[in-house]
């Protein structure tokens, strides 16, 4: 019994607690650009969930023959790996979810959330957990790029899903779906999620942080503890 | 000639990775907090993008699109950038240990950067030839200089400010980068109509 609240745990712990993009601050780039409606949204988020399971599991099954030393670069490999397939996928299948995400697909190897969590927590654990940590992480990120994309496309377009909403309340504010609009969404949501967690006594997030830095562990800056992305007085 | 200067002035300006396009936003955010910082990771992000482009293009052009091996793109690339960045920081440190000291640090944290992925695998969805992608990689890590120099003297300002409790540090932050990309958006047009 035990375990199993455990492994919920691990799943819904990146549904809120660590929810990877407002609590975390991880993968900010397609977070920004992708979420000009809730479907584009919806499509990098269930694109990257895919990813994220994979690898996790594939990491975690992998983590006792990858030497340490070698061990980002190989984790590099088998994410790209993945990230061609679901290409391949999103090409045959949802060709119109492949021109509207463009080049935020592959870039999808480079999304610190999946190597984040390949680092932090596949590389230590065995698979069950991994790969629910992967889904929880993935459904986090989803959730929140629908929410995003939810917001810009309603206020941008006055649409949701494409289908109108708010005719006649207000005009669309086109500025929403253009990149300051991106940035601002993100910012004022950044700010709820400080303010909610503040309210349930836990720390607000102010700046990125290392622990969120996949880089962190090989990097001159983190070790000499002087990074400029966290460092101590930052995360308050 | 005249393509070119669209190609550069449209790279840092119009369309600018950060601000318009989404790209390098961790290091934007990340790092933008002195200027002095900034500087160095924007001139290590342009040195790699440039490398990276003209290493990156000859090996699709040549060697993976003939042999209909183009799905394996990003998974050559990514090693490409992988191995040059790892190549650059042992010859860095080999050769000119000045350099290394004030770029190196910023070389780890560029593998896993969206910039120079982004920059090497939009080349060849707009199309351009081996001359057009390396100014273009060249005017892109100019742009993102531009953004990261532009923003930290947003930053210290903020810094002094009196920000409301829930807006302080992230939130107040990616606002401000709004208001500078509303003032990029102003740009949009420029390219074509300055050298027409």
């Amino acid at each position: 019994m035990a375990k199993k609240q455990a492994l919920a745990g691990v799943f819904t712990n990146g549904l809120l607690r660590e929810n990877p993009v407002l609590r975390l601050v991880l993968g900010t780039c397609p977070t920004l650009a992708v979420t000009t409606s809730a479907l584009n949204g919806l499509g990098m988020g269930a694109a990257a969930t895919l990813v994220l399971v994979c690898s996790n599991l594939a990491i975690s099954l992998l983590r006792r023959f990858i030497p340490d030393k070698v061990r980002i670069p190989a984790f590099i490999t088998i994410i790209a790996g993945f990230v061609t397939i679901v290409q391949m996928l999103c090409k045959a299948f949802v060709p119109a979810v492949n021109d509207s995400l463009g080049i935020f697909l592959p870039l999808i190897v480079v999304n610190c959330i999946i190597l984040a969590r390949a680092e932090m927590f596949a590389s230590k654990n065995p698979v069950l957990p991994s790969v629910l940590d992967g889904l929880g992480m993935g459904v986090g990120f989803t959730a929140t790029l629908l929410l995003m994309g939810s917001i810009r496309e309603l206020i941008g377009m006055g649409t949701i899903f494409g289908v109108t909403v708010t005719a006649g309340l207000f005009p669309p504010m086109l500025i929403m779906i253009l990149p300051p609009g991106g940035f601002f969404v993100f910012g004022v949501l950044v700010a709820l999620s400080n303010k909610l967690a503040v309210k349930m006594g836990k720390d607000p997030v102010t700046s990125l942080g290392c622990e969120g830095c996949p880089s962190a562990a090989f990097c001159r800056k983190a070790q000499q503890n002087e990074c400029d992305f966290g460092k101590g007085g930052n995360r308050t | 000639m005249k393509m070119m200067l669209v190609i550069l002035v449209s790279a840092i300006l119009t369309e600018n990775f950060v601000l318009s396009k989404f790209l390098g936003i961790c290091p934007f955010l990340g790092v933008s907090k002195k200027l002095g910082t900034a500087v160095g990771m924007s001139a290590a992000v342009t040195f790699v993008m440039v490398l990276a482009t003209a290493a990156t293009y000859p090996l699709y052009a040549y060697l993976l699109a003939p042999n209909g091996l183009d799905y394996l793109q990003t998974v050559a690339f990514i090693l490409v950038i992988a191995a040059l960045v790892q190549l650059v920081e042992i010859v860095l440190r080999k050769f000119s240990p000045a350099l290394y000291n004030a770029l190196g640090i910023y070389l780890p944290l560029i593998t896993t950067n969206c910039a120079v992925l982004g920059v090497t695998l939009l080349n060849f969805t707009k199309g351009y030839t081996y001359g057009q992608s390396l100014i273009n990689a060249l005017g892109a890590g100019l742009g993102f200089m531009l953004a990261m120099v532009l923003f930290a003297g947003v930053r210290e300002r903020i810094e002094a400010c009196d920000v409301p409790e829930a807006l302080k540090g992230l939130p107040i932050t990616l606002i401000a980068a709004s208001l500078v990309s509303l003032t990029f958006l102003g740009f949009s047009g420029i390219a074509n109509n300055l050298f027409a």
